[in-house]
């Protein structure tokens, strides 16, 4: 008999190899353009959770790091003359960029809770993007663009395909990691009751900031390279207010606080999105669909499909 | 016996409210003490001055010689002091395993034992791997004083522990105070449950209105004409002997209809 967790490690299996494979079995770069985006999705989403998911402090903000990651990316390939794949040598300093920003962030939104803390993390985001609007260094209005990366039409989606499976390796490892740590168990515990966990010697803030530094280096390690990718950043892409919609839809969709949730909500929102604007009937169709969307899993399936379906299953046995 | 725990004249207002007039409570090492009193008496709030949820307006705090007064409930807690709510506050959506490691301090293994011990001692180890807010009250209730022991205080304040538990319960929950402080806790417990108090306490602080209007062993405070006018009323005067069955007797009071053995209620 194979036991559940017999059944998760092969399930695990499969699903490396799958998404391993993916590019190989569908080698139309317009297909694998769906992976890559799926594969930004699924670090940014995961990367999300890993703070709010876990701590319970719902962010609007971190468009503030996807924008910041790709901005630092542009700036720097910029200013010291980096050109093709020796780009990527950036990420981490991309990702540093992200928990820097993140540390004077967190210091004055984690000091407040619930409603008050999400207005904060919106109204830091609208200070960002106006940076970007104003600022020289960022291209003001007209943003940046990427410097030119040498490789050959036929493989370069396919090597972004296998960058961003990275990345979205890597945050799903990390919230595997924070989920069974102890350092997550007391994120939980802040999620369930603060002030106990405060007065049980839980350090709090040292703690919330912690993650929402990592999940910042996270998101901003994918916005520089989504910023390859698509070639260009604006004010209004980079820092853009439906990207925490879309991140947090994928969420709650998958499973809030669980590390499939978030990769089963984005490669299940992001593809539908994707499709869904390159239909010309259904043109602006995406936003009404994500919103309906939410309202469904919010009124439906409050936990996602994740914890839902498990449930599901337990019962029926 | 010397005071491991004294709150030395705490006088603690709401607006215009008094709450608390300048009591003044010592607990000795190694006993169990009991603050009884009416509903709004202050019992609560000196439990949150005493652990750090709020600043009193005047007055000191010692445990063990050492001031503690002002500082904030994590540093109350690695000082040595525990306590539980009067209304449970466990972590709901983690598992009761995961509830008692999050006090702990040590390294993940020992903590792991340790925590695996206590669910043992508080009779929830079949729990361990469910969610904590599938438990019963009475089963918070003693999960709460589980997760508080993980970090071996010195003193641990219980707000309440037999309210609103079944008889059984009541018993489970007495049995393990008393296991715990013959191997050198202590505990100061606010009850409304007299059998509870009077079974389980050497002394007793009674409070009314703020102020501290007697205290001593359970024989003195069921005489006190004071305390039986301000709080105890007739039943004790009546039956003087309640205490003999000591706490959990059949009718002992607090059920809330839960059945079931020990721990295992639903």
């Amino acid at each position: 008999m194979i036991g559940e967790r017999g059944a998760k490690a092969g399930g695990l299996v499969l699903l490396v190899a799958a998404a391993v494979a993916f590019p190989l079995a569908f080698p139309d770069p317009a297909v694998t353009n769906y992976g890559v985006f799926a594969m930004i999705f699924v670090t940014a989403a995961s990367a999300w959770n890993v703070f709010s998911g876990y701590s319970g402090y719902i962010s609007l903000g971190h468009a503030v790091f996807f924008g910041s990651g790709a901005y630092a990316m542009g700036i720097a390939a910029r200013d010291w003359n980096i050109t093709g794949a020796a780009v990527f040598e950036l990420l981490p300093l991309c990702a540093a960029v992200g928990a820097a920003i993140a540390v004077p962030f967190g210091l004055i939104a984690l000091r407040v809770r619930r409603h008050t803390f999400i207005v904060i993390t919106i109204a830091i985001f609208f200070i960002f993007q106006l940076m970007a609007f104003n600022f020289s260094f960022t291209g003001g209005s007209a943003g940046l663009s990427s410097p030119f990366l040498t490789w050959q039409e036929s493989v370069y989606d396919t090597r972004f395909y296998y960058i961003a499976l990275a990345c979205a390796a890597g945050a799903v490892a990390l919230s595997w990691l924070v989920r069974r740590s102890s350092f997550g168990l007391r994120l939980r515990a802040i999620r369930d009751d603060e002030d106990r966990a405060s007065g049980l010697g839980v350090r709090a803030m040292r703690v919330k900031l912690s993650a929402f530094a990592a999940s910042a280096g996270l998101t901003a390690t994918i916005g520089a390279v989504w910023f390859y990718y698509v070639n260009q950043v604006q004010p209004q892409t980079g820092f853009d207010p439906l990207f925490d919609l879309t991140v947090v839809l994928m969420t709650f969709l998958g499973g809030y606080g669980t590390i499939a949730g978030p990769v089963l909500g984005a490669l299940l929102v992001e593809p539908g999105t994707l499709w869904l604007n390159t239909q010309p009937q259904l043109a602006g169709a995406s936003e009404i669909v994500l919103g309906v969307v939410f309202l469904v899993v919010v009124l439906f399936v409050p936990r996602g499909i994740i914890p839902t379906g498990g449930e599901w299953i337990r019962r029926l046995r | 016996m010397t005071a491991l725990l004294r709150a030395d004249g705490i006088r603690k207002a709401y607006g215009g409210v008094q709450a608390l007039g300048g009591v003044t409570v010592e607990v000795a090492e190694g006993t169990v003490a009991g603050l009884i009193g009416p509903n709004g008496s202050g019992k609560t709030t000196l439990f949150n001055v005493i652990t750090g949820y709020e600043r009193p307006d005047a007055g000191r705090v010692f445990l063990g010689g050492t001031e503690i007064t002002n500082a904030r409930p994590g540093t109350v807690f690695a000082a040595g002091i525990g306590r539980t709510f009067q209304l449970t506050r466990i972590f709901a959506r983690l598992t009761v395993e995961e509830n008692m490691l999050v006090a702990g301090r040590r390294k993940r293994g020992h903590d792991r034992r340790r925590a695996r011990e206590l669910l043992e001692f508080v009779g929830l180890e079949r729990h361990a791997g469910l969610p904590a807010g599938s438990l019963s009250y009475g089963q918070r209730k003693l999960l709460e004083l589980g997760y508080v022991l993980v970090a071996d205080p010195a003193v641990v304040l219980l707000d309440e522990p037999a309210g609103g538990v079944n008889p059984t319960l009541v018993t489970h929950i007495a049995d393990r105070i008393r296991q715990l402080n013959a191997n050198g806790t202590t505990f100061l417990i606010v009850e409304h449950n007299m059998e509870f108090v009077m079974g389980l306490c050497s002394t007793i602080t009674v409070l009314a209105s703020g102020e501290v209007t007697a205290s001593g062993p359970p024989d003195v405070i069921r005489s006190d004409r004071r305390v039986l006018d301000a709080y105890l009323g007739a039943d004790l005067e009546e039956d003087p002997d309640t205490d003999a069955d000591g706490p959990g007797a059949p009718d002992g009071g607090g059920g809330d209809g839960e059945t079931g053995d020990a721990a295992d209620g639903s």
